[in-house]
């Protein structure tokens, strides 16, 4: 297979597919890792940018990975890379639904939901950390923004468009 | 899958078609993640699951490596139609938001040379790096008290963005310790 960057790529989200307890979220630092240092085909900054358009487009999350896909390799690439994130998880899905729906009191649900939900939250928020600090970029503004947003999400039931709505509505104002 | 459970509640009815139509909707109308519309879509518009079904196969999906919609998708997929059932879900929830994605990518690297289009991404991927650092604070909340969970969080946070460690590494190093730690303690 060489080193075509599509198969490369995919490779690598569908390892990372396997491991992603917690949604895809958690593979992102990963994923910046991979795409941007070990084999820059892209900055951190448009990186982070990428993950900002698959936000602000409807759908599920993880097709940030579609569209590093589809930046690598064209339609061919985000085919292959979508294929390649929802594979995994849907082949374990298929077989543990069974077993999940008959122990439905057992303790080992329990303590596998106690043994994972730290690790998907230590994750998530290291995600968060990576993409501010990719996003901040030394701009004092842009971490202002960041922090309105946390603020918003936390203390409204706004819908997530309406931050990063308004963030746009402030640079084209020039504000931003 | 289940030999006793609901063999005297109707079973729920729905087409392959009506799959990927359904799930395609909420496909389209999920901004900021379609978790909360699956729930709607299931156990609201369409009765398909009950409030208690949901819930547990929730939380089961909520622990399948990839995410949470995907799982559920192919989980109710499979349950109302079989494998196809589970495919056209799967293909209505990601098809049409992924085309979607692509054209606002395309659009973007169209123009990510003018000032203006970086100013506006620039303030945007700010924004959305808030509503990520703001779910994981979501999510801490029913931790609140639990010492174990609270000090795991910040071992994993520590791992990957101080020590910039793989996620599998992460895995292999602290899922034990998890573990280990889930069984021993009461909170």
């Amino acid at each position: 297979m060489g080193d075509d960057p599509v198969l490369l790529l995919a490779l690598k989200v569908a390892t990372l597919a396997c491991v992603a307890v917690g949604g895809y979220i958690t593979t992102v630092p990963d994923l910046q890792r991979f795409v941007v240092s070990e084999h820059g085909w892209m900055t951190a900054e448009l990186f982070v940018t990428l993950f900002a358009v698959a936000q602000a487009a409807p759908g599920p999350n993880f097709l940030v990975v579609t569209l590093l896909g589809w930046s690598v390799g064209g339609i061919f690439g985000a085919l292959l890379v979508t294929l390649a994130a929802i594979l995994p998880t849907t082949l374990v899905a298929y077989f543990v639904a069974g077993p999940w729906e008959r122990h439905k009191q057992a303790r080992w649900r329990i303590v596998v939901s106690r043994t994972i939900a730290p690790i998907a939250v230590g994750m998530v928020l290291a995600t968060g950390a990576l993409l501010t600090h990719s996003a901040w970029g030394g701009d004092w503004r842009r971490l202002a923004v960041t922090a309105v947003t946390i603020g918003i999400s936390l203390f409204t039931r706004y819908n997530p468009l309406v931050p990063l709505a308004l963030a746009a509505g402030l640079s084209v104002l020039g504000v931003l | 899958m289940s030999e006793q459970v609901n063999s005297d509640a109707p079973a729920p009815q729905a087409t392959v078609t009506e799959l990927f139509l359904r799930f395609g909707m909420i496909g389209i109308m999920g901004f900021g993640g379609v978790g909360p519309w699956v729930r709607w879509l299931l156990v609201e518009r369409t009765g398909w699951y009950t409030e208690e079904e949901f819930v547990n196969t929730f939380a089961l999906a909520n622990f399948i490596p990839g995410g949470n919609v995907i799982a559920l998708a192919t989980i109710a997929g499979v349950r109302l139609r079989g494998w196809p059932g589970a495919l056209a879900a799967i293909l209505g929830l990601c098809l049409p938001p992924a085309i979607l994605v692509c054209a606002a990518g395309s659009l973007y690297l169209r123009y990510s040379e003018t000032e203006i289009a970086q100013r506006i991404l620039g303030a945007m991927a700010a924004a959305g790096a808030g509503l990520i650092v703001a779910m994981a604070i979501k999510l801490l909340k029913p931790m609140r008290g639990s010492v174990r969970g609270l000090g795991m969080t910040a071992a994993v946070f520590s791992a990957a963005f101080l020590l910039q460690l793989p996620l599998t590494t992460i895995l292999l190093v602290l899922g034990p310790v998890s573990l280990a730690l889930a069984l021993v303690m009461r909170s």
